[in-house]
């Protein structure tokens, strides 16, 4: 919870995967992202990707239950990734976050919480910053 | 090359979602969800939602169920005519001011706020906003979306 997160705790790391090709179908459908590069690997190879590889939107909406395991989701004011590499068939993804600052943001406290997804080799797939309301 | 003086500033046409329950529950099965506030509904009422919360990068998944005409990156007629094959994902971001929840009947509209060229315009970045409007026309929620394109 979020009165607990104090600057410089290191937030405890949330795993998920590994990733299969169910479960990009399964995403695919239930994100309504039907991008085919994630769900047909004949279209993925003509395109010259090898294979069918994560959406982004995945390995975020993993992040999301990370954030939501340090503070209730009503608290998340804003936050955002860039997508750094991408994550292959197969990976297991590990999300990360530290709290960096607690800032003055728009007439409330909110904590600065540094985000990050990596994958098995280490590769980091996100990276990025939360904004978490203090109430 | 993306045409950025016909797409940089043009908003999409405002499409209305309604939030599906059965959906936010696909949702969370499929992201290996365990908290039972986004299955069940006496969960969600119980930790102050007004009905089963989207959790946080739903909306991406909301705006992808009405895919805007005007502007959009991949609509070939309205828009900026990418080939699906030559996308990436490159940033994405969210602001909340509000819970997004089942039975929520929301518009969206798209704009484009910027398309720039990186290495020689072998990658192009297409930078869009959305935002949702609630039935009275509260802003709910805004994301923010770049989409890489590889022209290599």
């Amino acid at each position: 919870m979020a009165e607990t997160l104090a600057v410089g705790t290191i937030l405890p790391e949330l795993v998920r995967g590994p990733i299969d090709r169910t479960t990009l179908a399964l995403f695919a459908g239930a994100s309504h992202d039907h991008v085919r590069l994630h769900i047909d690997s004949d279209y993925a190879r003509d395109a010259g990707m090898g294979d069918v590889f994560a959406h982004g939107m995945l390995s975020m909406a993993y992040l999301a239950q990370a954030l939501r395991s340090w503070a209730p989701q009503d608290r998340i004011r804003r936050w955002n990734v860039r997508f750094t590499a991408i994550t292959p068939l197969y990976a297991t993804v590990r999300c990360t976050g530290e709290v960096l600052e607690e800032i003055e943001m728009d007439g409330e406290r909110a904590l600065r919480i540094a985000i990050a997804a990596f994958i098995d080799d280490g590769t980091r797939t996100l990276a990025g910053e939360a904004l978490v309301a203090v109430v | 090359m993306i045409d950025r003086d016909k797409h940089i500033g043009q908003a999409s046409e405002p499409r209305t979602v309604e939030v599906e329950r059965g959906f936010l529950r696909f949702f969370a099965e499929a992201t290996g969800e365990t908290d039972p506030v986004y299955f069940d509904d006496a969960a969600a009422l119980a930790a102050g939602f007004r009905a089963l919360p989207a959790p946080p990068t739903y909306l991406f998944s909301l705006n992808m169920a009405v895919p805007a005409k005007i502007g959009a990156v991949l609509d070939p007629v309205n828009g900026m005519g990418v080939d699906m094959s030559r996308i990436l994902h490159g940033e994405q971001s969210f602001t909340y001011h509000r819970p997004i929840c089942a039975g929520d009947r929301l518009t969206l509209v798209t704009t484009t706020r910027d398309i720039y060229a990186k290495k020689g315009g072998a990658l192009e970045f297409v930078v869009q906003d959305t935002t949702a409007h609630d039935e009275n026309g509260v802003l709910v929620a805004e994301m923010e979306s770049v989409t890489v394109v590889r022209n290599g």
